[in-house]
């Protein structure tokens, strides 16, 4: 094992477009770094803000939720409405004093697989920035 | 309300608990979970990027796991069978495989789980190829590492899955197919072929689409509407085919075997016989005459012309037309009422008549949208649309036809001269990397320029043809030797791109500038015409539909299969199926071919009578419920409602209209919607997996 620091960022995406677009990144055999973690849900309108929040609570250094574009989303609006859900958990990181942009919702289509590539990378260096999560270990040790 | 369930006596089956679809058992189980693991090497896709042994070592560790093992090829028939004798022998509660991506696999894995005697739905996929080994194949140690958290993760979920019956559904027995080009006709004529009732949706007031607008085809030089023309009759004549022209979808809600599918028949002023009869003019309506048009005051150009010719208001396209009614233009009718006279007793012409909406109910539906030309004007150096001698490819298509606006005779727009010297401009805004044209290659524009290099020589006495190519891409059957023949006609090649062209204000030739990149020097040349072989785009109306039906698209806006390779006319949206050119450029002869091919992928869920849907639907736990009726607004489906039980106010599904989004289960503040598969306690318990280890 190296040394270096590995931050631990959930990926929680959609079916149909971000699943997709990552697959497609696999295809296409382009590289990015390992630091993500995939749950996969049907549609990001299944997430809750809980998810987001535990996720932190439980030590995760970074949290990456991605869905189609708007007007794009298979079940019509689900994105939407997880969207606002979004900037409500940016919101209340913010208020508890993490650094929001280790929160971060993307949309990324099935065929944009180097655009799902681009975005792990730019929230592992984001998140790598920041360094450890600051409250990991709050659940364990509650 | 909620359709009757159709339940199916399924002998494979009989382990699942008999309920098990319609009331799962929201509480933990009580037997210990014993999850079997099988990793898969994929060759080398998956081996040559992380150590297959560390990862089923680190599984055997996990607290839920009975058993690990490896294969070569998990999806192959001993791999399959390695699960199915695992379960029986091991006594094994969930599955799990991590191997390529569950929209690749996950079905044949949930074979193999049910044909071992589990429920399929207690199996998870851990994708560790697309979203790992092919996306870190130099750090394998990353890749590794990566790999044990996503077994981690799956086996949590494993442990927590339920028993789970998809819904078997009725089918609609009829089909729908948008957009009536050579495409859509050939798949609705298969369809109807097969005895499925068919809507055939065309938004322009004829059929025969693009294809009905060349002359010849390549490499037979076949005539194109002798070879359509016929198809265009069988449609109009066929029994199961139902012709809906000057018409589009408006809205679409439903699911595979139950769309329900909103058309547009938009207003054409003109009635058909059959429209005549209901309306109480026996023998009335339009027969094609052309009275009406004779008498028309309002000139307006011709689409169908490329604008080249004139029209009325009240028109037919061209006199081939299939069906032969004449449509009138509202925007610009004046209403002066003259046809209306000319027309008599026929009683064909209705100035009032508005757009109609009609409902139809199909199992499946085919797009097939096609293209529009791309608006090649914004490739400025090329002068189009400012100098008269350049032309678009269609318009040559039309100039050359004998059914076109000069009878076949090719004849330059400024002075209506014959040219001698015809410049072709190939990959006219194709393989364009400018940001101004398209990436992608259009596929057919090599082939028709060398017909078109063809038509020339053979009609006009002493013409030369010069093409300018960055490469010929003829990659068809008997394409290849076309070229050769186009050569030996004498057609010259440039290989190089034109940098921009000239128009001398005196005579209107032109003069084209290039780069022989053969011969590596510039070269300058003067010829009477030159004719863009422009690139093709997605059909304009082609996003609002695609949308409508719940289709992506790539990139480029063409349509997204559902795999480029294994399933090409398939989408993500199931009873949903792609045919022609919307999506991606091809040719007539793959077109077809796509089109039977999609017409006999949207017939299988009619003849089989019946589709399972995946059971992923919502469910209240009533204990939880407040009834605060939030589910109820977000539903973008109209599933949810609340209704009064045992006192309480709580919430209820109707399975039928749930598509399994989870939308309510994301927001529900009391934790009171159970989404089946995707579970809160399955999510969160995938959380804690990668984030504390799970229950390590
Ligand atoms: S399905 Fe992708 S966000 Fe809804």
């Amino acid at each position: 094992m190296s040394d270096e620091w590995k931050p631990k960022i959930l990926g929680m995406v959609c079916n149909w477009c971000s699943y997709a677009g990552a697959d497609l990144a696999g295809s296409a055999r382009t590289q990015y770094p390992p630091d993500i973690r995939i749950v996969r849900v049907m549609c990001t309108g299944r997430l809750d803000m809980l998810f987001v929040l535990k996720a932190f609570a439980d030590g995760a250094d970074g949290v990456l939720v991605s869905g189609c574009h708007f007007g794009d989303c298979h079940y019509l609006e689900g994105n939407y409405k997880a969207a606002k859900r979004m900037f409500m958990v940016k919101s209340l990181l913010k208020n508890i004093g993490l650094e929001d942009k280790r929160f971060r919702m993307t949309f990324v289509s099935a065929s944009e697989g180097v655009k799902w590539a681009k975005v792990v990378e730019d929230v592992v260096n984001v998140v790598k920035s920041y360094g450890p999560n600051p409250i990991a270990g709050f659940a364990a040790n509650k | 309300m909620a359709e009757k369930k159709v339940t199916k006596k399924d002998a494979a089956q009989k382990t699942a608990k008999k309920d098990a679809g319609i009331a799962p058992n929201m509480a933990k189980e009580e037997k210990k979970p014993r999850i079997g693991v099988f990793i898969c090497h994929c060759g080398t896709n998956i081996a040559g990027s992380m150590s297959i042994t560390d990862v089923q070592e680190y599984a055997k560790t996990l607290g839920d796991v009975a058993f690990a093992d490896n294969y070569q090829y998990m999806c192959s028939t001993p791999g399959q069978k390695k699960i199915e004798d695992a379960i029986k022998e091991h006594n094994l509660t969930g599955i799990v495989v991590a191997a390529c991506s569950p929209r690749l696999h996950e079905p044949t894995f949930r074979t193999a789980t049910k044909e071992g005697g589990l429920n399929p739905f207690r199996f998870e996929m851990a994708n560790i190829r697309e979203q790992n080994s092919w996306v870190h194949m130099h750090d394998s140690e990353g890749a590794t590492s990566k790999a044990k958290d996503a077994i981690r993760i799956a086996v949590a979920k494993a442990a927590l899955l339920q028993d789970l019956i998809p819904k078997s559904v009725p089918v609609e027995p009829t089909a729908m197919v948008v957009g009536a080009g050579v495409a859509g006709m050939q798949a609705a004529l298969d369809l109807a072929a097969a005895g499925i009732k068919t809507y055939l949706i065309e938004q322009e007031p004829s059929i025969g689409g693009r294809m009905s607008q060349l002359d010849k085809t390549f490499p037979t030089l076949d005539c194109s509407q002798c070879i359509l023309t016929p198809k265009m009759v069988d449609v109009g004549r066929s029994k199961n085919i139902e012709l809906m022209t000057y018409s589009n979808v408006d809205s679409v809600e439903g699911y595979i075997g139950n769309f329900d599918v909103t058309i547009r028949k938009k207003a054409r002023g003109v009635l058909t016989p059959d429209e005549a009869e209901a309306r109480g003019f026996v023998g009335g309506g339009c027969n094609g005459c052309g009275d009406c048009d004779a008498v028309c005051p309002v000139i307006k150009p011709n689409n169908f012309e490329v604008g080249m010719k004139p029209r009325k208001a009240i028109y037919i396209n061209h006199p081939q037309v299939v069906p032969l009614i004449y449509t009138i233009d509202f925007e610009s009718c004046v209403k002066c009422g003259l046809c209306v006279t000319a027309c008599g007793d026929k009683k064909a012409i209705d100035l009032e008549m508005q757009d109609e909406l009609i409902k139809v109910k199909v199992g499946t539906a085919i797009l097939a949208t096609g293209y529009d030309i791309f608006p090649i004007e914004k490739k400025e150096e090329w002068g189009y649309k400012k100098y008269e001698n350049v032309i678009s490819s269609l318009e040559f298509e039309r100039l050359i036809c004998a059914s076109g606006p000069t009878g076949g005779h090719l004849v330059r727009p400024s002075d209506g001269v014959t040219p001698k010297k015809i410049a072709f401009l190939l990959c006219a805004g194709s393989r364009d990397n400018t940001g101004v044209g398209k990436p992608y290659c259009s596929r057919f524009c090599c082939m028709y320029s060398l017909k078109h290099a063809h038509q020339i020589i053979e009609k006009i006495p002493g013409a030369q043809p010069y093409l300018f190519y960055m490469d010929i891409r003829s990659f068809g059957k008997m394409y290849e030797e076309f070229y050769y023949r186009i050569q030996d006609e004498g057609a010259k090649f440039i290989r190089g791109r034109v940098a921009n062209i000239l128009e001398d204000p005196e005579t209107k030739n032109l003069k084209v500038y290039a780069d022989d990149t053969l011969l590596d020097r510039p070269m300058e040349l003067e010829v009477d015409l030159v004719v863009l072989a422009s690139a093709v785009e997605p059909a304009a109306d082609t996003n609002r539909t695609r949308k409508l039906f719940g289709v992506s698209c790539s990139m480029d806006g063409w349509l997204l299969e559902a795999h480029p390779k294994l399933n090409p006319c398939g989408t993500t949206t199931a009873g949903v199926f792609l045919a022609g050119v919307c999506q991606g450029p091809k040719d007539i002869p793959d077109t077809v071919a796509s089109a039977e091919g999609a017409a006999s992928a949207a017939s299988i869920p009619i003849h089989m009578g019946e589709v399972e849907l995946e059971p992923y639907f919502a469910m209240c736990i009533e204990d939880k419920c407040a009834g605060c009726g939030m589910c109820v607004k977000l539903c973008p489906y109209s599933a949810l409602d609340l209704i009064e039980k045992d006192g309480r106010t709580v919430m209820q599904v109707t399975e039928a209209k749930c598509k399994g989004c989870g939308t309510c289960g994301g927001f529900c503040p009391g934790g009171a919607i159970w989404m089946q598969h995707f579970t809160t306690p399955q999510i969160v318990a995938q959380i804690d997996a990668f984030l504390v280890g799970g229950e390590q």
